[in-house]
C-alpha cells in the first residue's frame, strides 16, 4: 500500500512517498510508525507532495516539521492534495519566484 | 547512560580518533608536509589556499583544527616568509597541552632536511600515542556536526528528519550538536529565534541570517528563491523548503551562534544545540564545524556525496533508497527505508544515534575506509564584508546584475 509520512506529530499534512492515483488508498504513518489513517485519494498526488490529515478552512495554518509552512487559501478536505493552488506562504508568495523567474 | 570510548587529551577533551596532524600555515609548504605525513601511520597533512597574508578567519580555522581532540599531536611545517606564521598557530594550539612541534623549511636548510627531521618527530609522536587506550566517557564529551549536501526530495522527507531525531537524542543525553550553512537558514529566522535560550541569542540569530541575506542581495541572489523544480517536487513555500534543511539539527533549544569570522572564532561553551555562522559549501562547512570541536559528522545526501574529512569520521545518510543501493560503497545509512514504511523516522533516527556512538568509539565510516581526507578552509572576502558594513541595506536590491553595482556605490 502507498505510504504518506507525517514528519512531526504536530503536522496536519503528510508527504506521500510514491506517486498515487485516484482511488488509491494511502496509509499515513506517524513519526513512530503508527497508522494515523488510510484515506482514499480523490486526485492524483506525486511523490514528495503533501496531503491534508484534517479538514482545513481558508485561513487555517498548514503545519509541517511542527512549524507553520503556510496558510490555506481555500477549504481543503482530509486526504486532499495540499500545494500552491490551495496554500499561500505566510511570508512571500511562492508564485512570485516561479512566475517572476527571479 | 550511553557512553562512547575515546582517547582523553591533556585538557580533558576526548578524541574519537588518534590523528597526527601535519599542519602548514599556507600551501607553499604543503608538498614537504605531505611527504612527511605519508611516511608515518595515522598522519595527515592539511593546508589552506588563501595565500600567506595574515587573516584571523583562516588562522582560527587552522588553530581550531589543531585543537580538535581527534588530533593527538601536531607538526607545523612553515616555509619561513609567510605572514601567517607557525608561531601564531602553535600559540593557539598549545593550550590544549598536546604535543606541538614546528619546522621552518628556510631555517632547516630546505625541504629534504625538513622532511627527514619531520618524519623523525612524527615517528616519535606515533609511538607515544599508540600507548593511549580508549576509555568510556559520557556523551557530554561528544560533539556532532550535521551537514547536508547533494540534496534531493528525500532529504527533507527522510534523511534530515531522521538525523534530527539522532541530534535530539544526543542533546537529551548531554551531548553537543552543531549545524551551520547560514544560507540555508534564510526564511527560518523566526523559527530558530523562537528556539533560542534567551533574547540575546535570538538577536544573534536574526543578525547572522540578516547579514547572510545582505550578502546574497549584494550578489544579486534572492535568498528566498524557490525554483520551478522545488515547486514541482512538492515544496509549497519557502518556509517549507528551509525547514526541511534545518530539521537535520533537531528541535532542541539553541544555545548560541558560533562565529567563524574575523571578529572571533567561537567554541561551544556548554552542551546542547549550537548554530555556526558558516558557508553552505559542504567541505568547508564541515571543516569549520570540526575546527569548532566536532569529533563526528553526520552528513545527509540525496543524490550521493562521497566526501570525508581529514581528522573527523563523516557518516553518510541518504534518504534515497536508489542512491543507497547504487552508492553503497559511500553510503553508511539508508534512511530511505522510511519511505516504504519498513522503518519509521524514529527507528532510523535511533539507529543513526547508535551509529554516531559506535563511530565515536572507533568504527570506521565508509569515507574513512576509503581514506578520504577532505579539508578546505573557508574565507569570506574581507573587502566585500567591509563594503557591506558601510553600505546601507536599502541600497542592495535583489535581481541580477544591478544590485552588485548598487552595493559598491554608497561606500565610495
Amino acid at each position: 500500500m502507498a505510504k504518506a509520512i507525517q514528519i512531526d506529530e504536530r503536522d496536519n499534512v503528510a508527504t506521500v512517498t510514491s506517486d498515487v492515483g485516484v482511488g488509491d488508498v494511502v496509509e499515513v504513518l506517524s513519526p513512530e510508525g503508527e497508522v494515523l489513517m488510510r484515506p482514499q485519494m480523490t486526485g492524483a498526488v506525486s511523490f514528495g507532495h503533501k496531503i491534508a490529515l484534517k479538514g482545513l478552512v481558508k485561513g487555517d495554518q498548514v503545519v509541517k516539521y511542527g512549524e507553520v509552512i503556510g496558510v490555506a487559501s481555500s477549504p481543503i478536505g482530509v486526504g486532499v492534495w495540499v500545494h500552491t493552488h490551495n496554500v499561500e506562504s505566510a511570508t512571500v508568495p511562492t508564485s512570485v519566484y516561479v512566475e517572476g523567474g527571479a | 547512560m550511553t557512553v562512547f570510548y575515546g582517547y582523553e587529551r591533556p585538557d580533558g577533551s576526548v578524541g574519537v580518533r588518534n590523528h597526527l596532524l601535519v599542519l602548514t600555515p599556507m600551501d607553499c609548504s604543503i608538498e614537504p608536509a605531505r611527504k612527511i605525513a605519508v611516511q608515518v601511520e595515522g598522519a595527515v597533512a592539511v593546508t589552506q589556499h588563501h595565500g600567506c597574508g595574515f587573516d584571523w578567519m583562516v588562522a582560527n580555522t587552522l588553530i581550531g583544527t589543531g585543537r580538535n581532540p581527534n588530533v593527538a599531536g601536531v607538526l607545523l611545517v612553515g616555509l619561513g616568509c609567510e605572514s601567517l606564521t607557525c608561531e601564531v598557530l602553535a600559540e593557539g594550539i598549545q593550550p590544549t597541552g598536546k604535543p606541538v612541534e614546528t619546522l621552518v623549511i628556510q631555517e632547516e636548510g630546505g625541504s629534504v632536511r625538513t622532511t627527514e627531521k619531520g618524519v623523525k618527530i612524527l615517528r616519535k609522536m606515533a609511538e607515544e600515542i599508540s600507548e593511549l587506550k580508549r576509555e568510556p566517557f559520557p556523551l557530554s564529551k561528544l560533539m556532532l556536526a550535521v551537514e547536508c549536501g547533494g540534496s534531493d526530495a528525500t532529504s527533507g522527507l527522510a534523511a534530515n528528519p531522521a538525523v534530527g531525531v539522532a541530534a535530539d537524542m544526543l542533546v537529551d543525553e548531554g551531548g553537543t550538536v552543531v549545524f551551520g550553512e547560514t544560507q540555508e537558514m534564510t526564511g527560518t529566522q523566526h523559527v530558530l529565534a523562537r528556539r533560542a535560550v534567551d533574547a540575546g541569542v535570538a538577536e544573534a540569530i536574526h543578525a547572522m541570517i540578516g547579514r547572510q541575506e545582505l550578502r546574497m542581495r549584494a550578489a544579486g541572489i534572492d535568498s528566498r528563491f524557490m525554483s520551478k523544480g522545488n515547486v514541482e517536487g512538492g515544496l509549497t513555500t519557502i518556509e517549507e523548503k528551509s525547514l526541511g534543511a534545518i530539521r537535520k539539527g533537531g528541535t532542541r533549544p539553541i544555545q548560541g551562534v558560533l562565529g567563524t569570522g574575523r571578529e572571533g572564532f567561537d567554541y561551544p561553551s556548554r552542551p546542547g544545540l549550537w548554530l555556526q555562522d558558516g558557508t553552505g559549501w559542504d567541505v568547508p562547512s564541515v571543516t569549520g564545524m570540526v575546527a569548532a570541536g566536532a569529533q563526528v559528522v553526520a552528513f545527509t545526501t540525496g543524490r550521493g556525496s562521497t566526501t570525508g574529512h581529514a581528522i573527523a569520521p563523516v557518516l553518510k545518510v541518504t534518504g534515497n533508497p536508489g542512491t543507497y543501493s547504487r552508492m553503497v560503497d559511500n553510503m553508511d545509512v539508508n534512511a530511505g527505508a522510511i519511505l516504504d514504511g519498513s522503518e519509521t523516522l524514529h527507528s532510523v533516527g535511533e539507529g543513526i544515534f547508535r551509529d554516531v556512538v559506535e563511530v565515536a568509539s572507533g568504527r570506521m565510516t565508509k569515507a574513512e575506509v576509503l581514506g578520504y581526507h577532505d579539508f578546505i578552509v573557508y574565507k569570506t572576502s574581507g573587502l566585500a564584508e567591509r563594503l557591506l558594513e558601510v553600505c546601507p541595506p536599502e541600497a542592495l536590491r535583489g535581481g541580477r546584475g544591478r544590485s552588485s553595482e548598487a552595493a559598491l556605490e554608497p561606500g565610495f
